[in-house]
């Protein structure tokens, strides 16, 4: 029975899933153990994404129907209790002067299935704004997303500001989104870019030094 | 014309717009090699398109607001001071040689967007930092999921009286005018809503912004008349867009059109359909009063990274499809620019008649596009953006050799950046009209 929400909500049945998630509390079950099934689905969504089965529609979707879900399970749940293990922190934010957040999203999405502690700073992030959450969270990974032409100027400018700042020593940065590409992290002096939400999930666990 | 337009053939329609096109009836040259240029260039662009080689490969240059940088000023100024507006993009047309000429009416008028307080977008000085290049949309659900059956039942009414008012702040009193089908036989309380004080200032604003927009187009005009009378065409005749890029752009959202592609995907169908004619006569209309037969399409959320293959073909392809053959029918040629990558897609847009449409790549593997459907369409593209604005000259050129030198081959390719470029060394911009020069000759 336990493996039927995960494999429901992998497979997105919204109203099989919800249905479920609703006799599953009327028994009496355990709402920690239909969390860490919720997760179970939702990392197998992270995959098929991953591999190519599953595309945005898929994503978006399976966003919605994991909020409904929460929605009916959070209250159930006691608070502070039972952190899930995290690999580690990633800070991730769209630069200053680009306001798209698509990308943006899918990258938080994978980041955190894949066992990553996200901070998303949204679009247009100013450069100090950068800086303060990398100062204040300590991450040794941050992730700058932009979709157009004037990101390439914003993504230099923020890691020069990271430098300036004393923090650029013990921080790894990835690029992405639209436009980006090599060349770009090249002119911007990141570390790495990648061409999608999956290069942002490996590149975190490279650094990390987990498999 | 001896035969009435509507007795043409769809290429008969397309032969007399070309035509039209390569000698605009009235236009006024600044010299006889002006003329002979536009001349040159119109036929060399047109015989690209239809897949035969012309003299050279010709070439865009991919300049969206890079005029205004180049110029010395940006787009927040450009787009409230047209006077700075028309010397940046003169400057441009004097100081640069592409075989179009991109005017500058994709610069919005500012004051008309202040006026009506416009929602959609957030531009440099409104939502943006003055320097910021660009415009930018702000996504949003713009059409609620029970607004479908309005917008389906009657797309003119839904626009005007539900969504406008949502994306125009000064448009909030349209909200009360009835439906103007209350206009029946006796005139007497149709007019009442008309009175009404928010609904009064709401024309207002809709006027001034008309006023507004008329000071900008004349200083547009202006600037595209020199270009012609230089020996510059424009190439875009008009913009349409995709029916799914219509419902998911601006109307549902990204969000909003994905869920329903799950929970109503026969919502989606039917409002695509009822919007279909209505791109298909705008679309018209524009390529008639440009007297230019190219539409260009920025196609969105049918790239490889939004939708699977089997999404692609059940919601986004066949509305376009449709748009694309309806215009094809009128003798207008769809260009259609594919942001993003379209290499998953290359097997599945296939199926238009040979020359219909033409291909304008962003990312896509172009040298494979050409050997997919090279062809069957003109393909257009695809110098990187990134290098445009972070390589040498050299390295553009470079790069422009080697695609002259693959996609050239036996015509049926115009030489193009990726996406537009806003700034940058025009070192990189020159070296592209070069390329296409020293490497695009046939012989």
């Amino acid at each position: 029975m336990s493996g039927d929400l995960v494999n429901l909500l992998a497979d997105l049945k919204e109203e099989e899933v919800l249905a479920l998630l609703k006799k599953k509390l009327a028994a009496g079950e355990d709402p920690y153990k239909i969390l860490d099934e919720t997760s179970a689905g939702m990392a197998i969504v992270g995959k098929r994404f991953a591999a190519g089965e599953y595309f945005l529609p898929e994503l978006v979707y399976s966003g919605e129907v994991l909020k409904q879900v929460n929605a009916i399970l959070k209250p159930k749940l006691s608070q502070g209790n039972k952190e899930t293990k995290k690999i580690g922190k990633v800070v991730i934010g769209t630069v200053a002067g680009d306001i798209h957040d698509i990308g943006l999203n899918i990258v938080e999405f994978m980041l955190d299935v894949n066992g990553f502690e996200v901070t998303n700073l949204g679009v247009d992030v100013p450069i100090e704004k950068f800086v303060e959450a990398v100062r204040k969270t300590k991450t040794p990974v941050l992730g700058l997303s932009g979709f157009l032409t004037p990101a390439f100027d914003a993504m230099k400018e923020t890691v020069e500001a990271l430098e300036k700042a004393g923090l650029r020593k013990n921080l790894k940065i990835m690029i992405g989104g639209g436009q980006m590409d090599d060349e770009v992290r090249k002119y911007a002096k990141a570390d790495a870019y990648g061409k999608d939400a999956m290069a942002a999930v490996s590149l975190s666990k490279q650094w990390y030094g987990v498999k | 014309m001896s035969k009435e337009w509507a007795e043409l053939s769809p290429a008969e329609k397309r032969e007399e717009r070309f035509k039209r096109w390569i000698s605009p009836p009235g236009a006024n040259f600044a010299s006889p090699q002006a003329a002979q240029a536009y001349k040159d260039r119109t036929t060399r662009l047109t015989r690209a398109l239809q897949l035969k080689e012309p003299d050279r490969v010709p070439v865009f240059l991919p300049a969206g607001f890079f005029a205004a940088s180049y110029a010395g000023t940006n787009l927040h100024t450009v787009m409230y001071d047209y006077a700075e507006m028309k010397r940046a993009w003169l400057k441009f047309l004097n100081e640069f040689e592409g075989d179009t000429f991109m005017s500058p009416g994709m610069v919005p008028p500012g004051r008309a967007l202040d006026v009506t307080d416009y929602k959609l977008y957030r531009w440099p000085g409104h939502g943006l930092g003055n320097n910021v290049l660009s415009y930018q949309a702000v996504e949003g659900e713009y059409m609620k999921v029970g607004d479908y059956d309005a917008l389906i039942k009657d797309p003119s009414d839904f626009w005007l009286r539900i969504y406008l008012p949502r994306i125009f702040g000064a448009f909030e009193g349209f909200r009360k005018i009835p439906s103007l089908m209350s206009f029946q036989e006796i005139a007497t309380m149709g007019f009442v809503p008309f009175g009404f004080p928010d609904v009064q200032a709401s024309f207002q604003a809709l006027l001034e912004a008309g006023r507004e927009s008329m000071k900008w187009l004349s200083v547009v005009m202006e600037v595209m008349g020199a270009a012609m009378a230089a020996g510059f065409p424009g190439m875009a005749g008009g913009l349409a867009k995709a029916p799914f890029d219509t419902l998911g752009d601006t109307l549902r959202g990204t969000q909003g059109i994905m869920m329903d592609m799950f929970q109503r995907p026969d919502k989606i169908q039917a409002a695509m359909e009822r919007l279909t004619p209505i791109v298909i006569d705008s679309a018209i209309a524009a390529a008639d009063f440009s007297n230019t037969p190219m539409i260009f399409f920025p196609l969105h959320k049918g790239a490889d990274s939004f939708m699977s293959v089997k999404q692609f073909e059940t919601f986004y392809w066949p509305t376009l499809k449709k748009v694309c053959m309806a215009l094809v029918n009128e003798g207008v040629l769809p260009v259609l620019f594919a942001e993003g990558a379209y290499n998953k897609r290359l097997e599945v847009i296939q199926d238009m008649p040979k020359g219909s449409v033409a291909w304008y790549f962003d990312q896509t593997d172009i040298i494979r596009a050409k050997k997919v459907i090279g062809d069957k369409y003109c393909i257009i593209g695809n110098v990187p953006t990134s290098l445009l604005m972070t390589g040498t000259p050299k390295d553009v050129k470079e790069h422009c050799r080697k695609l002259i030198e693959i996609c050239g081959k036996g015509g049926g390719y115009i030489l193009a950046g990726g996406a537009n470029i806003d700034e940058g060394n025009p070192e990189n911009l020159r070296a592209m009209t070069a390329a296409a020069k020293e490497y695009g000759t046939y012989k």
